[in-house]
Parts: C-alpha cells; structure tokens; sequence
C-alpha cells in the first residue's frame, strides 16, 4: 500500500493514476495517524514553500511524516514535497522546512523562471529508483527553486539550467526527485514502478 | 539542457456527448478529429511533449464535460496537461486541476481582470498559470483579442505580455490570428518580440505547416515550444517524424 500525502497542494491525481497503472495499491490521506502509519510514503506538492508548511504544521501533518521517516519505511518527495524536506527557501524566507535533511532551496539565476519543460538527467551515482535509468533521459520539470543539499553525497542526479543543480536525492530511506515522474511518460514510470518495488 | 517542446492542441467541442476535437481555421471552427482522450492518448504514445485542450464550447454544460475528459485522459497520459477555455475564477480552475491538469490557460478573463493572473499564481503557483494571447497584426503593432478571436481590445500584445509576466503567469501561449489555419508558418517576427520581451516560456501558436516552420519558430521566433493542431490531428506530419527532423538540425528535443 502506498500512501500519497495530501495536505491541499496540487494535483494528486495524476500521481496516484501513475501508481494504479502498475497496479500498486493507493491511499490518498491528509490524516496524521495514517500518515505515520504508512509503510510506504509519497509527498508531492507545488506551490508555495512557506504556505506547504503552514498547512503540514495545521494539519499536524509535519510531525507525522518525521515520524515515519524516522521508522525507515521507503519516502518519496516530489517537486515541493522534496524541497519541504530540507531546512529552509529563499521562496519563503523565515519558514522552517521539515528539516529532515540538511540543506536550502534555491532560486534560479538569470535563466527564464520557472523552468517548464523537459530536461535531461546526469546521474550522479546509483541509486534504488534510478534503476535502468541512463544518462541523460529527458523528464518533466515545472519549478523555480531547486536543493542544495548540504551533504553532497546524497545529490544523485544533476541537470543542467543556466547551471547543473541537484534533480534528485537520496539519503538512507528517503528519495526524493525535484521533476515530475507522473508528468515523465515512460522514463518517469519506471522511477515510479522502482520506488513501488522497494 | 531544457528541450524545445512540441505541443499538440485539441480544440474541444463538449456540446457532444463526451465532447470532440474540432478544427478551427482562422477562429472558425469547421472539421472533426476524433475523441479528446483518445487522440490525446495518441499524441502521448507518438512523443508529444505536453496536451493542449481548448474548450471551444459556448454553452453552460462546458465545465462538468472538459472534467471528465481530463480524468479520462490522465488515466493514460503521462505528460503535462494544460486546459483553456471559458475559466474566469478560481474555482473554474480547481476543478480542472482536481481533475488531473497540470496549468490553466485564461486569456479573455485575464484582460478583463487583470487580478486574475495575480490570483491563480498565488494559488496554485506561476508554473501552473498560462496566459493565452491571440494576436492580430496592425502594421507596426499587434492587438490582442478575446473571446476566441471574436473581440478586439486595443491592447497591446507586447506590453500586455510583459505586464501578465509581472502578475505571476508562468508561460505565455502566442496564437497569431493571421496566420492560425494558413500553413503559411508561425508568424516569427510577433514570437521574436514577444519573447524577447519577457523572462517566462514563450508557446508559439499559429501557422504551421512544414517541420521548417518549427524549425525556424526556435531559431528565429526564439520560442521555447511550438503548438500545433490540424496538422497533427491529419497526420500530415508525425510528431515522432518531426522531432527526428529537429535533432538532425540540432535542436536539443526530448
């Protein structure tokens, strides 16, 4: 079973159309206790880094995802459901992350804001839901900010926009991709079908 | 790095049970091409980049039909959908992001209510805002229209790109009235300008007929996506064909 973290930020539909492709078993919930009871967890999210976190802390949301996390049940965090991850944005400045990993978000710099379209991947090292991944496969990106993670060793994709920044993650249990593997045709479902295979 | 995109668009008739994909010829709509998500699903399969629809309806049953249609079409589509047509408010388009899309495009409620702009982005986010202008040529300037083409406005199609950038919108979807159903190519000195004028994606609209005139809408037109229909729609060229034709001439496509 798959639980898809809903806390009113974006479209949740497609992601749990790409998991019922694969006929993985979806919940959709914004309940904390079903939360930190998942066995495994999806966080997506666009939107606004400071205004995500006012409605996790609301819905006491952000307690339960560290909770999970903690248990070391598979965590993917998609677009803003990866940048919430980390401590704090220059989207929102002031606003605490979840600060599960250490690390800031970034806005891009003299490049056309947001990057909408498709860009390509660079891996950087092996990691579970990149498996069968090759380099420089396209995916779907719609984002203004990006990671920059503080422990390096956990940056497992870069692409390049004006200049190479961290596309995807992974520390322990916890991935997370800044593009959109439910916008990414079929590259992005095999990331998916990967991560429903963990 | 970030791939020019080649953007299908379904202009949707929904006063037909389920709806049908019609085709427009300079704003006039005439010929049918099929069903939304089934011709979607095709685009998806042949390496279509995103799906635009466009709901040409004028009629109130509208919204509850193009729903259903997205829900549909996102069970097998795995790429962007933008949906535009006859959305004035917030709620118009929650209902289509519930749904399964992606970004909104507005264009005759944006004129209107310039507010608008500012408010969906703040809502949903600028990647998740297009802004449709339908641009007429007068010589030394372009006027944007609205209501499909049916009204002139007196604005400015250069200075209103700027200002909807400012308000928030995340991507400016450029239909040239002259050339929309010509084949005569996009109209690349309105792209150029636009593009150059603004720090946000620019889609080119209107005009195309050859896999040239994509070609040079990039090169050229400066354009970050191209959009076209008919010519998809009657497999005059095969968007798989297309984008073989832009790597050779090194454009970086997905």
């Amino acid at each position: 079973m798959i639980t898809i973290i809903d806390y009113g930020m974006g479209n949740l539909l497609s992601i749990e159309n790409a998991f019922r492709y694969f006929g993985a078993k979806v919940k959709i919930t914004g309940n904390s206790k079903e939360i930190e009871r998942a066995k495994k967890l999806v966080f997506p999210g666009v939107g606004n880094f400071g205004k995500a976190i006012e409605n996790l802390k609301r819905r006491k949301i952000d307690l339960a995802i560290k909770k999970a996390v903690q248990k070391g049940i598979p965590f993917l965090g998609i677009c803003l459901g990866l940048q919430l991850l980390f401590e704090r944005s220059e989207e929102a400045p002031g606003a605490k992350g979840l600060s599960i990993l250490k690390g800031k978000n970034l806005k891009f710099k003299k490049v056309k804001i947001p990057q909408i379209g498709w860009n390509q991947l660079r891996v950087q090292r092996k990691s579970k839901i990149l498996k069968g991944i090759k380099n420089n496969e396209f995916v779907y990106f719609m984002h203004s900010f990006f990671v920059e993670p503080a422990d390096k060793k956990t940056v497992t994709v870069l692409t390049n926009y004006g200049k190479d920044f961290c596309s995807a993650v992974e520390s322990k249990n916890i991935f997370g991709v800044q593009f959109h593997p439910e916008k990414s045709g079929k590259v992005g479902l095999k990331i998916l079908k990967n991560f429903i295979k963990i | 790095m970030l791939a020019k995109r080649i953007i299908p668009c379904l202009d949707c008739d929904l006063a037909i049970p389920g709806g049908r994909v019609v085709k427009g010829i300079k704003f006039k709509k005439i010929r049918y091409a099929g069903l939304p998500w089934k011709l979607a699903e095709r685009y998806y399969k042949e390496g279509a980049d995103e799906i635009v629809f466009l709901d040409i309806t004028a009629s109130a049953e509208r919204r509850t039909t193009m729903v259903e249609v997205v829900k549909k079409t996102c069970q097998k589509v795995f790429i962007p959908i933008t949906v535009g047509g006859g959305i004035r408010s917030v709620e118009d388009a929650q209902r289509l992001f519930r749904a399964g899309a992606d970004k909104i495009s507005i264009n005759t409620a944006a004129i209107q209510n310039p507010k608008l702009v500012k408010k969906l982005s703040k809502t949903f986010g600028s990647q998740a805002v297009v802004v449709a202008i339908d641009a007429k040529s007068r010589g030394n300037w372009f006027e944007c229209s609205i209501y499909g083409g049916r009204k002139f406005t007196g604005v400015d199609a250069i200075l209103w790109a700027k200002k909807v950038a400012e308000l928030g919108a995340g991507e400016i979807l450029l239909t040239s009235m002259d050339r929309d159903g010509t084949k005569e190519g996009f109209d690349l000195e309105l792209t150029k300008r636009i593009s150059k004028s603004v720090f946000i994606p620019v889609i080119a609209s209107g005009g195309a007929g050859k896999k040239e005139h994509f070609l040079e809408a990039f090169t050229k037109g400066k354009a970050d996506a191209t959009l076209a229909a008919s010519l998809f729609h009657f497999r005059e060229i095969k968007i798989s064909e297309l984008k073989r034709y832009l790597k050779e001439k090194v454009i970086n496509v997905r």
